[in-house]
């Protein structure tokens, strides 16, 4: 006589301490296979969109810092980008290579904290948490030097970077660009190998390239299941087409790929660090821009490859002071959508190191 | 009077001599008092002494432990309350005992007060059998290593008990998970105890002690490790630890309790290392026996080497899914324990007695078993377990190259 | 080989045991701080402040409170408003310096501090009296004469209207 299952419904609620952020999702399950899966979001709603339309070009610089708070540089670049093309604005050399540092440097803290807390969501202790914690102190420190604060930067003006680097941050910088790789290989000794995390991790999350390119995935995720698409390098802006590197790609689209496509990132972005820093010269590092910015009317669409995604702003202008219209265009409520397919059909436990692996940041979800 | 009880016949000289003790005191004008009362005393008297011991070990070793973790996590660990962050301890417990003791409205009221009880009486009483040092235990009894197998079962209803009394659908996950588990584990562990009683000619584990010239981890390894993986497992310690695991159902079974009725659950979760560590010295690495240094040393030492291992393994790995923690314990643990079994009933079988250097032999032998097997199960996985190549090729010209960390 | 992995995870462990913590006792040592850091306490030089109130129109919170009349003096311009309230509300102040970049006179500054806690929402609101008898360690940040003379605002004396100037 077969036993009579019953499908139960737990609601993963906003506060748990492995979804990253207040994220809720309402799962329904037989047993320990995942029947359903419904995301509820919304709980970090500040209504940034709103609030641009009230405040100056350079104003909204520091709401766009706020979006997704771990990887602040890339949506300043990303925004200010959007406003030089409405503008007509051509920012100086030294301003697009520093901007290009900062935000690979951005893009390895970014990829230490999703790395550390996939691991973390995988079980082992919060070790590896506190290993990449630890180089991210350091390049927060760098940016501290730079300009002033650690997460929240509001480094980036329109029309180039806010102020120029004292000489202490190169010294710094050359530093750390010894030092990192072999950190990044600390790393891959202790994780990459481990058995445990190739049984937990491969063949668990399983995104297909035709199912990530028809749910306009990006960054990463889209990047480790086998497709080639960089922004950096199929529509360059800033100095990214003078610099050579690599872009890292995967073949099944796994946990595990996802997390070697990271990591192999973060090698590249020093390789992109190091050649930046051996072709910059000295120079302005602020076109001549009034400080109440008036676009005349229009619109325009900036777009860099972020982190997390392709993160991209459409601003549209009114010729006044402040933004008519401000849409974000946020990498992680689309990577989000693909959750659902990745999950149907397997364990409890998966669930958790899937989402992990997805590096969402529930600042830019909301807005 | 002859006393006829039994824990005389095995328990240690020390017991024998503290009721003749008791024996000869008068009290309250009955003179001398009734023997069932000085033997009773004198039972307490040790029995107290030595769960004091322990449980006064535990906490003090609960500091070290996240003093530990926390240098190999690369930071410091507590170091706040009294020097160095000692009374860290002291700390938790008048912690623990001034926060509310809250009861949720849908638990079963005895068996949700009971768990906890329950869970801890298991790893205390592992220590009545083992010997501390040369002659010193609390009873040596003849089925010593029965008892030991038996009493860690406990912890299976215990499990149970809180995990279905407190009436969460994530306790109950926890509590089936935990049992499943505990449950499995069961089987490599008697499979690898029987290997080294094959050895020893004995279940009582002051006699195993004694039999062994050469360590037995030497002559067992493969014992050893699927040992050390199950008692593990045994006690919900990292990379077994499904069933607590933060990340995914919050607490597990004890989600719902709070004051000292989790931190009962805690001290229990923290004397087992201990329980663990003593049981795997008694066994493996011939107790208290050592050169120069009394007993008594020699078996802290290695209890403390036994479990600052665990605990290294416990900082590193990550967790398992359970059912991988199930298919590791049925079908690798357990067929490695049956063949572990069947060569070493060979070997005995073939020499009777052996001689020292007969014992060498019998070691060469077991070894190169185990690491055939190793080798073997990871033919078998190979493709589960092979690593990607990395994704992007690193130096090419302009960039400089990898440098180790110092 | 089976079971490699997992050493090589162990063994990175055990090597970390022996290195240095990298935890900094706080509050018994101080925190390593950039010069540029963004802190509370603001600089503000009463000498130097004309009262022109840009630095309230830039900030995208509005959280300066100015209130000036006709008839103050400006040591350097001459001319200028004399200010009445000069209030920052520090419990929605986020630090982004805007206020800093547009003051053209070079009369306020961030401060370069973290620990101005207090007990009440309302004492969070930094007065007008205590703006002018803080004592003044400037950051360096958007202002590159600091930068020039290397002033290190954590542990430099504090500096007076005439030092702070272009």
């Amino acid at each position: 006589m077969p036993i009579r299952t019953e499908p139960v419904t737990i609601n993963l609620g906003p506060q748990h301490p492995s979804t990253h952020g207040v994220f809720r999702m309402r799962i329904t399950f037989d047993g320990e296979i995942i029947l359903d899966v419904e995301p509820v979001f919304g709980y970090l709603h500040r209504g940034s969109e709103k609030l641009a339309e009230e405040r100056t070009y350079t104003q909204v610089i520091t709401l766009t810092d706020r979006l997704d708070y771990v990887s602040s540089m890339s949506n300043n670049l990303a925004y200010v980008l959007a406003v030089e093309k409405l503008a007509g604005i051509n920012p100086p050399e030294r301003a697009m290579y520093i901007r290009v540092i900062v935000a690979e440097l951005q893009r390895i803290v970014s990829h230490l904290v999703a790395t550390g807390f996939f691991l973390n969501d995988l079980g082992a202790l919060a070790t590896p948490l506190m290993y990449c914690f630890r180089e991210r102190e350091k390049i927060l420190d760098l940016f501290e030097m730079l300009c002033g604060a650690r997460i929240t930067l509001s480094y980036m003006r329109v029309g180039g970077v806010f102020q120029d680097a004292p000489p202490d941050f190169w010294h710094s910088l050359r530093d750390f660009l010894n030092y990192m790789p072999g950190y990044i290989d600390e790393y891959e000794t202790l994780i990459t190998g481990n058995e445990i995390m190739l049984i937990r991790t491969k063949g668990t999350g399983i995104l297909s390239g035709e199912t990530a390119i028809n749910s306009s995935i990006s960054g990463p995720i889209l990047r480790a299941s086998g497709v080639n698409w960089d922004l950096r390098k199929t529509d360059p802006y800033d100095v990214y087409d003078r610099v050579d590197f690599d872009v890292p790609q995967g073949t099944v689209g796994d946990n595990y790929d996802r997390y070697l496509t990271r990591v192999a990132e973060m090698r590249q972005s020093l390789r992109i660090i190091e050649q930046c820093v051996d072709q910059i010269e000295e120079g302005p590092v602020r076109a001549e821009v009034p400080a109440l910015v008036r676009p005349p009317i229009g619109d325009a669409y900036g777009h860099v490859e972020g982190p997390k995604g392709e993160l991209g702003f459409y601003i549209v202008s009114d010729g006044s002071i402040a933004p008519y219209r401000f849409k974000i265009r946020s990498p992680s409520l689309i990577n989000l959508s693909a959750l659902r397919g990745m999950l149907l059909g397997s364990k409890l436990a998966d669930m958790i190191v899937t989402f992990g692996s997805m590096d969402i940041n529930m600042g830019e979800v909301d807005r | 009077m002859e006393p006829i009880y039994v824990p005389f016949r095995e328990a240690n000289s020390f017991y024998r001599n503290l009721y003749d003790l008791f024996a000869e005191w008068s009290f309250w004008g009955v003179s001398p008092i009734p023997d069932w009362l000085a033997y009773f005393l004198a039972g307490f008297l040790i029995v107290f002494t030595v769960v004091n011991t322990v449980v006064i070990v535990t906490t003090i070793g609960t500091w070290v432990e996240r003093r530990l973790i926390g240098r190999f996590q690369s930071r410091v660990g507590p170091n706040r309350w009294g020097p160095w962050g000692l009374a860290t301890p002291i700390a938790d417990a008048v912690k623990l005992l001034s926060k509310e003791d809250t009861r949720p409205e849908g638990v079963d009221g005895w068996v949700f007060n009971l768990a906890p009880l329950v869970f801890i009486v298991s790893p205390l009483l592992v220590f009545a059998v083992i010997p501390f040092g040369e002659g010193t235990y609390i009873a040596n009894l003849n089925i010593g290593i029965l008892f030991i197998i038996a009493v860690t079962t406990a912890p299976t209803i215990a499990m149970f008990m809180a995990g279905w009394a407190s009436g969460n659908r994530y306790s109950l996950f926890g509590a089936m998970r935990g049992v499943a588990q505990l449950v499995s584990y069961e089987v490599p562990m008697v499979l690898s105890i029987v290997g080294v009683l094959l050895l020893s000619g004995s279940l009582s584990l002051v006699d195993i002690v004694e039999a062994q010239r050469i360590p037995f981890i030497v002559l067992q390894p493969l014992g050893f490790f699927i040992f050390l993986l199950a008692i593990s497992a045994e006690m919900n310690r990292s990379p077994f630890d499904i069933v607590e695991a933060d990340s995914e159902l919050v607490a597990g079974f004890h989600t719902e309790y709070s004051g000292m009725k989790w931190g009962t659950f805690q001290l229990a979760e923290f004397i087992a290392p201990f329980g663990a560590a003593a049981i795997i010295t008694t066994l493996f690495l011939k107790g208290w026996d050592g050169p120069l240094l009394p007993s008594h040393l020699w078996f802290f030492g290695k209890v403390c080497f036994v479990w600052f291992v665990l605990l290294w393994i416990r900082a590193t790995l990550p967790r398992l899914r359970v059912d991988q923690i199930m298919a590791l314990a049925w079908k690798f643990l357990f067929p490695l324990g049956i063949l572990n079994l069947f060569i070493t009933a060979a070997q005995v079988l073939v020499w009777e007695d052996p001689t020292t250097g007969q014992l060498w032999i019998m070691a060469g032998i077991n070894w190169a078993v185990a690491i055939a097997c190793l080798v073997g199960v990871s033919q078998l996985m190979s493709d589960k377990l092979s690593t990607r190549a990395p994704l992007a090729p690193v130096p090419v010209k302009g960039a400089r190259g990898l440098r180790e960390v110092r | 080989m089976y079971g490699l992995g997992i050493a090589k995870g162990l063994s990175v462990t055990f090597r970390n045991l022996f290195r240095k913590p990298s935890t900094i006792q706080y509050p018994e040592e101080a925190v390593p701080q950039a010069p540029r850091f963004r802190g509370e306490e603001f600089a503000w030089y009463e000498e130097r402040c004309t009262g022109c109130a840009s630095c309230a129109k830039f900030c995208p919170l509005g959280i300066i409170k100015i209130v000036t009349h006709p008839g103050g003096i400006d040591v350097q311009e001459g001319q200028s408003y004399a200010i009445d309230v000069f209030d920052i509300d520090l419990g929605r102040c986020m630090f982004c310096g805007l206020c800093v970049e547009a003051c053209p006179y070079d009369a306020l500054f961030m401060g370069s501090g973290f620990e101005r806690s207090t007990y009440r929402r309302d004492d969070l609101v930094i007065p007008i009296d205590e703006l002018r008898q803080a004592e003044k360690h400037p950051s360096t940040w958007f202002r590159p004469q600091l930068e020039a003379k290397e002033y290190r605002p954590q542990t430099g004396q504090p500096l007076s209207w005439e030092e702070v100037g272009r």
